[in-house]
Order: C-alpha cells, then structure tokens, then sequence
C-alpha cells in the first residue's frame, strides 16, 4: 500500500508528459533544431517554477510526510563524468527521441518497440557498470 | 473537461505541471530521478554478480520502479482517454527537413513509422536508431549520474553546477547527433 502514492504519482507524470508531447520524437528533433519554442519552455517553465517552489520549501522550512525537513542532497559527480556521459546520453535522445522516463512513456502510449529501447539502455547501464574504473571521472 | 484535456498541452501547462512533480516526490522523501531505474533494475537481475557495482540493496529502489510503472499506464490512459488524434503541431521547416529524408506526414502521429516500429526494427537503420541510441542513453545518463529528470529538471531546479555542466553536454551531443549524424542515418 505503501507504494501506490507513488504509482498515482506516476500515472499523472505519464499523461503530463503525454499530453505536453515530450515524449514525440519530433518535438525532441526539432528542439535541438531550433526551431519551436515548445520543449524549451516545457524545460524552462519547469525548472524557473521548481527553482520557486524550492526556495519557498527552504524559507518556510517545509516538512516531508515523514516530518523531515524536505531538501535536495546534491550530486556529486566529477566534471568529466558530467561532461562525457551528458554528451554520450544527448547523443542517445537526440536519436530516439527519449530519455529514460520517456520511453517507458512510449510503451504504454501504444509503441511496444521501445521495449527495445528499454532493454538497450538497461544494457546500456550495464555496461558503464562495468567499465566505470576505466573511465574518466 | 476530458474534451480541454484531449487537446495538445501547451509548454506553460506541462512544464509548471512537471515541476509540482518534482515537489510531490520531495514531499514523499525522495528524489525525482528515472535514469537510476536502469541501474536497479540491473541489480534485480543479478548483474552485481559479475559486477560489484550493482551489488547494492535495490529493495531501497523499488519505489522508483513502481513510478516508472505508473507512467507507462498514464501513457495508457493518455493514449485510450485523452486523445484527439495524435498529430504534433511541428514547424514548417523541421516537416520539410524531414520530408527531405523520406519521412512521410512528418507530426501525423507522435512518433515516424519509418523508424519507431516492429518492422523498422527488421532495418539496419532501425537496429541502429532503437538499440545504438538505447545503449547511448543508458551508458551516458548513468555516467552522467542523471538524465533530464534528475538533471535537467531537479538538479537545475536546485540551482547545482554539476547539473548545469550535464545538461550543457547532453546539448552538445544532442546538436551532434542532429546536425551532424542523423542527416546520414536519416538516409541509410
């Protein structure tokens, strides 16, 4: 029971990011084309109203569900893992149109190819699970 | 309202909506990132015996996992429910580029048949677009330590730098691929 909350939660981001057609290839194709505005104002309203909402939770001192003060523990990963796997990943979703959360998305949109896609990206973690002490961090 | 609801987002509905997201899942005590599902569910197959990396407790994960199911059945439910026919509203210019490499009604649907689809997937240009970019995603968001969710939208949300140097390279491989490789992929 536990774990419907985050289901639910699922089940809106799913038909959010249906419906604002992020999960369209061409959207994504056209972003890194320049040529509409739409997937740069989905990611900037997000992160311009996210940036408020943040700053207003730690002014107030916000609690979570659990009673927990809610903040962010920050990333820490080292600039050329940031810089080489984001180039590597936006070489990947400039190609299939989707990032991660997307092409779960697609499945359920009516695409069951992107099961594939799926799969290749599980594969895809795999394998930088098991090359990581060769690269760069 | 089901009828408002059918029609195509605009930017300032889905955005804002994406970022009340973010804040519900900070609300239940976690943070809003999809890429490290790649990683659990790699652990729940058993990868951490020939890699100690996904020797992890990936029990701590599963909530994760079931926010990723839940978005699969709001696909569902948008497609079934929500739906008034599918088309993408695209430029003029991108539906001509794209006409150039044989795409036929660019925006009729969410996604081009030529390349997303089970017969596509019987094409050296669809093995190489489903399963080359899925490996690319995979290994890049999990190198990066995020993808767009947990990046783009989180981790610049709360103002980090190191997200900021993400997101800057998944642009720089994003124009790459774009304007550098598709145009011959596109073709093959």
């Amino acid at each position: 029971m536990k774990f419907i909350k985050y289901l639910l939660t699922g089940i809106v981001f799913g038909i959010i990011l249906s419906k604002a057609e992020v999960i369209s290839w061409y959207r994504i194709y056209e972003m890194f084309r320049f040529e509409s505005f739409h997937m740069f104002g989905v990611i900037g309203s997000a992160v311009v109203v996210g940036a408020i909402l943040l700053l207003m939770i730690k002014k107030v001192g916000a609690k979570d569900i659990d009673g927990q003060l809610m903040q962010l523990k920050p990333k820490e990963n080292g600039f050329k893992a940031l810089l080489f796997g984001g180039v590597i990943f936006g070489l990947g979703w400039a190609m299939t149109g989707a990032c991660p959360g997307p092409m779960f998305i697609i499945v359920g949109y009516g695409t069951p190819v992107f099961l594939v896609v799926i799969l290749s990206a599980t594969l895809g973690a795999f394998l930088y699970g098991a090359l990581r002490k060769y690269l760069p961090h | 309202m089901i009828e408002w609801m059918s029609q195509p987002w605009p930017w300032y509905v889905g955005g804002p909506l994406i970022a009340v997201v973010m804040i519900t899942l900070l609300f239940f005590g976690k943070r809003f990132g999809i890429s490290s599902n790649l990683e659990t569910m790699c652990s729940m197959v058993g990868a951490g015996r020939w890699v100690d990396y996904f020797n992890v407790n990936w029990k701590d994960k599963i909530w994760n996992l079931v926010f990723v199911l839940g978005t699969l059945i709001g696909g569902y439910i948008a497609h079934t429910f929500l739906n008034n026919g599918d088309a993408v509203a695209i430029s003029q210019s991108t539906i001509e580029n794209l006409q150039s490499f044989s795409i036929q009604n660019p925006g009729a649907q969410y996604l081009p048949a030529e390349l997303f689809s089970l017969s596509a997937l019987l094409t050296i240009k669809g093995w190489i677009m489903l399963v080359g970019g899925g490996l690319l995603v995979g290994f890049g968001t999990r190198y990066a330590g995020g993808c767009t969710s947990g990046h783009a939208i989180t981790g610049l949300s709360n103002l980090e730098l190191p997200s900021l140097i993400a997101v800057v390279g998944f642009f720089i491989g994003g124009l790459i691929m774009t304007h550098l490789i598709l145009p011959y992929l596109l073709t093959l």
